[in-house]
Parts: C-alpha cells; structure tokens; sequence
C-alpha cells in the first residue's frame, strides 16, 4: 500500500485523525516495484560503459546519483506528488531547463565564430595554421586511414620507402603496409585505408592534423602528399604571447584575443567571460535599441491579434456546433481541423506564394493588382491572416475539449433563470471555459511572440525600407536580432544569447502578470 | 441562436479553412507541376506529381513518411503518459512548490527555444560520442530532445481539464480503499478520455510539423522526417519546378493527421465528463 496524500489531515495539525487499517500488499506493488527497479538497472548497464570508456566521472556520479534517487523514490510510501511529477521533469530537466540554463551563462561570453574553443586549442589552430615547408625538407606519398574512428597518416618516405604511422602523437613505424606503385598505401594491418571519395569528404580533418616530427611538423597538402614543416607563429608560455613574422602579439584575457602593440588581434582566439558586455552592447547599440520600441510594439500587436483571433474564431465555431440539434458536426469538425492538419511550415510558404503580386491566388481572386507582403501595411495584415488561419483550430480543437467538461445544466439552468443566450454565454460558459484555457492562451501569446517560423517562412521580416535593409516592416524582436547576431557579421553565440535572455524576460513579466490575475479564478475549482 | 444561422456561420468559416486547401489540391493533380501554372479550381487531372513523388530517387519520400508517422505515434504517447501523470498530481495533490512548479513550466516553455539550438547541438554532439543510437540522425535522440517539453502545454491542459473533474470521485475511491496509483488508472483515466484525445491529437500534429529541432538533427536523408525532407525540395531553385511534387507531398503529409482525428473524434465528441459529474 502507498500512502494517500489525502490520508494527511488538510489542516495539518497532529498525527493522523483516523487511522485506517492498513492495506495488504498486492501484487501490483510488488510488480511494479519490481519494474521500477529493473528499468533503473537496465539504464546504469546500457549507459554506464560508455562513460567509463570516455572516462567522464562526473558524468558518472550524476547518473549514479539520479538513479539512486529515481530508485529510492520509488521504493518508499512518501513523496507521492514526486513519483507522478519525475519522469516528465527528468526530460524537462535534461533538454529544456539544462541548455536554457547553459544558454544564458554563454550570455556572459564571447563565444561565436573566432571564439569557440578554449586557449589551448586557439594556440594549436594558430601555431599549425602558420606552418610553412621547411626549404629542402622531404615530401611524403601520404594515404589517410582511420585507426577506429581516429584520422591517422601513413607515411611513405621517397628515399628509403620505409612506411610510418603518424597520429596527433607523433610519428611510429608501421609493419606490414602493402605498398603501391604510386608509393600510396593499399592497405595495412588494423587500419581502415581511406578511398579518395572518402578522403575528401574529410578533407577539414586531413589539413587540420599535425602530426609532431623533429622540430616542426608533418602536415598534409592535398589529399596524397604531406610535408614537412615550422610554425611561422609560436606560442611562448614565458611571456603569455606568440611571437613570429617578426612581431609578438600579447595574449588579452579580457578580449580573448593575442594584440600586438598596434592593436590588431589574430583571427582566432578563445573563449572568455566578458561580464554584462553583450547585455550592454544590446541597450547602447544604436541599430538595436534604436529599433527596438517600434518592433517591440509591432511585435505586441503580432501575438495579440494571433491569440485573440484565433481564440475568437476558433470558440465561435465550437460554440456554433456545441448544440445538440447540431446537425453535420462530424464534417465540419474534420473540415475545419483541415489547416491544423496540414503541415504549418508548407503551408506558410504556400500562403506566402498565394500573396504574390503577379500569380498569387489573392490578387487572382479578388481581381486586385495590390503588393501584399511589399507593403508593412498589408503585409502585416498578410502574417496576421496567415497566422489566424493556422491557428484557430487549434482553439476549436481546445474550446471544444473544454466544453465538454462543463455541464450542459448550467446552461439550462440559466435559460429557465430567464438569462438571454448571451448572458448565459458571458455569465457562465465564457467563465468556466476560461478557467481551462487562460494558461493556454498565455502560453499561445508566448508561442507567438517568438513565432519566429510564421515570419521567417512568409515574409523574412520583409518589406525593408530602402535606408535601412536590418529592420522590415513585419520582424519580431526575435526575426529582428536572430539577423543581427546570425547575419553577415558571422555567429555571436554569446551576443545571442543575451539578446534572446532579454526577449525571455519580457515575455516572462507579461506572463507572469497576466498568470497572477487568474489565480484567483482558477481557485475557485482547483 | 437559430439552427440555420449556425450552419451559415460554420459554413463560411469552413470556406475560409478549406480554400488554401484546394489550392494545394489543385496544385497536386495540375499535370503542368509549377507554382505558376496553379490556379485555385484544378485545370486538369492527373497523378503524374504522385507518381514523381512516390518514385523519386533524390527524395525518399516514403522513407521520410515512415520516420514522421513513428516518431510522431511514439513520442506523443510518451509525452501524454508523462503530462498526465504531472497534471494529476498537480490537480489532486497540494505540495510545497506546487504553485512555483506550475508557473515554472509555463516559463521554462517561453525561452525562445531555437536560440537554444546551439546548445543543444553541443549536447547530442556529446551524446553521439558516447551513445550513437541516441545520437545525432536517430529517430530515438530526436524523440528524448520532443520529450523534454512533455510538460508545459499539454500538462495545463489537462490539469485545466482535471480541475473541472469533481473530486468526490477520487474520494470516495479512496475510502473504498483504493491506492492513489488506483485512482489514477481507473478513475481518472476513463474520466479524462476527451482531453487525452485531443491533446494526443495536438502531440501528434505537433511533432509532424516539427521543422527547426528535426532540421539540426537529422542530416542523412535517410532519416529525415516530412518537414526537413519536404522543405528541402523547394529550396532555392526547385521552387516553381518541384511546386505540384510538393503539393503532392503535402496532402499526403496530412493523411496520417487527419486518421488520428477521424480515429479519436468519437472520443473527442463524447462527453465523458458530463456524465461522471451527475454521477
């Protein structure tokens, strides 16, 4: 038997008022006991080997740690709301709150293009990416292979023709290499040879590997020849700098950048906090705070207008066939489920082709010559319809759920009370069915705030006056700053982050408030 | 309101949903195939773009259809079971943090989630390392990732829906004697049919038309689903050409949506509820 949560007294006071005789232990408990564990089990043996392959401990611990808890919990009689709220949070936890909380923390960093890796890794990419040939140093008949999944060099030396292996480690000789008469390697013992098709389609990897000879390097050029090689550019752990080409660039931590003295900084750098920086850079960048009240207005209208007109349409129809004399509701109900149906990314490019100017089916049909999406105006209303039309059955769908739940006597009871079906729509049904909906229609206008398919797919924030081609007529602040820190500048994960850190927050205050004024509401049946 | 006004008012809502519709229709049999032959009545008929479709080299359509159809099936059972074990406990139960977590879901669910994509990219980047059948271009990795927002929406749905289910019942099963795992399973459960309908209905749509998630995981067109597969045929230059291939592919991609409705309507319809509440 498990505990009833309902068994503790409501007003909590004291032991238990009235104790009941305790239930006998059933086979499903035992069974499901049972479950529980074996599910706990068969995930640590499935998922553990691979960690301690990879070595990643904490990783480890955390797992173990999650399974003790999953298995303790459900092996007690206490925490009963916990054994229904886990499973689901488990996911929500792993793939919704985790990158969302790693989301924000790259929000205090520099991280995008030119500042992916750590400095260890910017000071390898630099020193190998400034390797020069060593004048007369000699050229190996190289062949890519693959030793398990890693990329390693075979090495045919011109002279001796003596084969070696070379991986990020450095150079090893190799036994039993069947050699070509191109001096390429056909095949060798343990090793998976690279076909030419292959070996280009890992060309990134092939230029990327160094492999440490002597005191330069062997790197590749091309996909059969390797050669030795020097940095032009070396990292000096003395002074914190690479020097080279006759200068020394200084490493900044602040900027996550090696500057020389005249300022100029090397392509590639790496990862560092940058504190409120990105923040700042949001509310003093002229092009974006310049902007902002005017997409944030449209954008306000934009979720508005979605969620009201979809809900209106969408509660109109379900009311309108919510009749018992309702005659063809089966047809209708599939009819206008249709364009819920239908995948809403085709059909948004569809709706976007059926507004073209010159073929589109609008101006066809309405015998117009009108430029829907190159005027803010219409094309504003444009995203609107397109949005309304995607949407509303979705709120039929809702409304029609929720209908069910509500009695029909209390409408009956009112009509005999002598209420107009208006009074009784607005005094009793309206009420009732906001009681199931209002978070659904909060979440609906959060969901189009940020619908960012809905303008991407029909207008790509478009027109653009002709004086400014960063803001249309019709982006939303998340269209808007995805452009700014995804456009032509290259990735700024880090400036992103903290733009969409921003957006969150106010659709969270929105939220919040509007949250706050139905809690009473909701109180009233919870 | 009068019977007939009804039938009028519904009549030109259907007209409004099913008009775009029959563009698409009419797109799929027009033999011509292109964006700028197309009017909304069909000038001619044939199958000729199903038949382009169906038989396709670049495009395995049926393969992108068996990948959708099963992950969508599969996750949105997964994630009804997961919300409606969290909605009764958040319906039924009262429990420190009970109001936090709610509020909670609703904002988790507000992130704009696709700026989120990088990270998650690095995460199944890891995943694939160490576990590649979840990894990247499974089915399985990008049904854990759709999971991840099984509570949210459909968890206020249907606590939205639980709340309007009278708690005498629940009551008196358990001075019957019944365990709140009982309750759950043949109480509520029955009760709460409607709302599990729909809302699988809205999990199986939703996970259809899943684009942005669906587009960074699956790369090899083997298994990718509708929405990444489809999008790619009229990229770029196939835009006007490939427009009635398209069409085609885009009624097929709601045949399987539309037999989930027919399939639950009668559930949808029937009010459960109603009748539980004068019991």
């Amino acid at each position: 038997m498990a505990l009833d949560v309902r068994e503790v007294p409501r007003k909590g006071g004291g032991p238990k008022a009235a104790p009941r005789p305790r239930r006998e232990i059933t086979t499903a408990f035992v069974v499901s006991r049972i479950a529980v564990l074996a599910v706990a089990a068969a995930i640590l043996l499935y998922a553990v080997p691979p960690l301690v392959a990879a070595e990643s401990w904490v990783s480890l611990a955390l797992l173990g740690a999650v399974s003790a808890a999953i298995a303790y919990l459900y092996l007690t009689r206490r925490f009963i709301p916990a054994k229904y709220l886990v499973p689901g949070t488990v996911f929500l936890i792993a793939f919704q709150v985790f990158p969302v909380v790693y989301t924000v923390t790259t929000a205090f960093t520099n991280f995008g293009d030119g500042h992916r890796g750590d400095k260890a890794a910017a000071v390898t990419a630099i020193e190998t990416g400034s390797v020069r040939q060593t004048p007369g140093s000699p050229e190996y008949a190289m062949t890519a292979a693959l030793r398990g999944d890693e990329l390693v060099f075979l090495l045919v030396d011109p002279k001796t023709k003596q084969v070696r292996l070379g991986d990020a480690k450095g150079l090893s000789p190799l036994a039993g290499a069947q050699v070509g008469t191109t001096g390429k390697v056909l095949a060798a013992p343990g090793l998976t040879v690279l076909k030419a098709p292959e070996a280009a389609a890992r060309g990134q990897e092939i230029s990327a590997l160094a492999v440490p000879a002597g005191d330069g390097v062997i790197k590749a050029n091309g996909l059969s020849r390797a050669v030795e090689g020097k940095a032009a550019l070396v990292y000096d752990a003395g002074c914190d700098c690479v020097r080279g080409n006759g200068d020394t660039w200084m490493a900044d931590e602040s900027q996550g950048f090696f500057v020389n003295a005249k300022g100029e900084h090397l392509a590639q750098g790496w990862q560092v906090g940058v504190g409120l920086d990105n923040f700042a850079r949001v509310l003093t960048n002229p092009t974006i705070s310049g902007y902002f009240a005017g997409v944030f207005g449209w954008n306000l209208v934009f979720a508005l207008a979605s969620v009201l007109g979809t809900f209106a349409l969408g509660m109109s129809v379900a009311l309108a066939l919510h009749h018992p004399r309702m005659r063809g509701t089966r047809f209708y109900r599939i009819a206008l489920i249709l364009p819920y149906a239908m995948p809403a990314f085709a059909m948004l490019l569809v709706w976007r082709d059926m507004f073209n100017r010159d073929f589109g089916l609008i101006n066809q049909l309405l015998g117009a010559n009108v430029d829907w999406l190159g005027e803010t105006a219409t094309a504003r209303f444009g995203v609107i319809l397109v949005n309304l039309w995607l949407g509303f059955p979705y709120m039929f769908l809702v409304t029609t759920g929720a209908l069910q739940a509500i009695p029909r006597e209390l409408t009956e009871a009112a009509a005999i009370d002598g209420a107009t079906p208006w009074k009784a729509f607005r005094r009793v049904t309206l009420p009732l069915l906001l009681v199931a909906l209002t978070p659904l229609l909060i979440s609906s206008f959060a969901y189009n705030f940020n619908n960012f398919n809905a303008i991407a797919l029909t207008t790509e924030g478009g027109p653009f006056p002709a004086d400014n081609p960063q803001v249309g007529g019709t982006d939303l602040l998340i269209t808007y700053t995805f452009r700014l820190a995804f456009g032509a500048g290259g990735a700024q994960f880090g400036f992103a982050a903290a733009v969409s850190v921003f957006i969150f927050t106010i659709v969270a205050v929105i939220s919040a408030v509007a949250f706050r004024r139905t809690r009473k509401q909701e109180e009233v049946y919870a | 309101m009068k019977l007939a006004l009804r039938h009028v008012f519904v009549l030109i809502v259907c007209a409004f949903a099913l008009f775009p519709i029959l563009f698409v229709v009419s797109a799929a049999i027009n033999p011509m195939g292109t964006l700028a032959s197309t009017d909304l009545l069909p000038t001619g008929a044939s199958l000729v773009n199903f038949a382009h479709l169906l038989t396709s080299d670049s495009y395995p359509f049926g393969r992108w259809f068996f990948n959708s159809v099963f992950i969508a099936l599969v996750a949105s059972f997964a994630s009804l079971l997961l919300s409606m074990l969290a909605a009764y406990a958040f319906s039924r139960m009262r429990f420190a943090g009970r109001r936090v977590g709610l509020l909670a879901l609703l904002l988790i669910q507000m992130f704009p989630q696709f700026l989120a994509i990088v990270t998650i990219f690095m995460i199944f980047t890891r995943v694939t390392e160490l576990y590649p059948a979840f990894g990247f271009n499974t089915v399985w990795g990008l049904m854990l990732l759709y999971l991840g927002g099984a509570l949210g929406v459909n968890t206020w749905l249907m606590k939205g829906f639980l709340d309007t289910v009278p708690k005498e019942l629940d009551e008196a099963a358990t001075v019957d004697g019944a365990t709140h795992a009982q309750i759950f399973w043949r109480v509520i459960m029955p009760l709460v049919t409607p709302i599990l309908a729909v809302t699988a209905l809205l999990a199986f749509i939703g996970t259809m038309s899943e684009f942005l998630m669906a587009n960074v995981f699956l790369r090899d067109p083997e298994s990718k689903t509708l929405a990444v597969g489809m999008y790619g045929m009229i990229a770029g230059d196939h835009r006007n050409a490939n427009f009635g291939m398209f069409a085609a592919a885009t009624l097929l991609t709601a045949i399987p949506t539309v037999s989930v409705f027919l399939w639950l309507q009668k559930y949808i319809v029937s009010g459960l509820t109603a009748g539980a509440v004068k019991g």
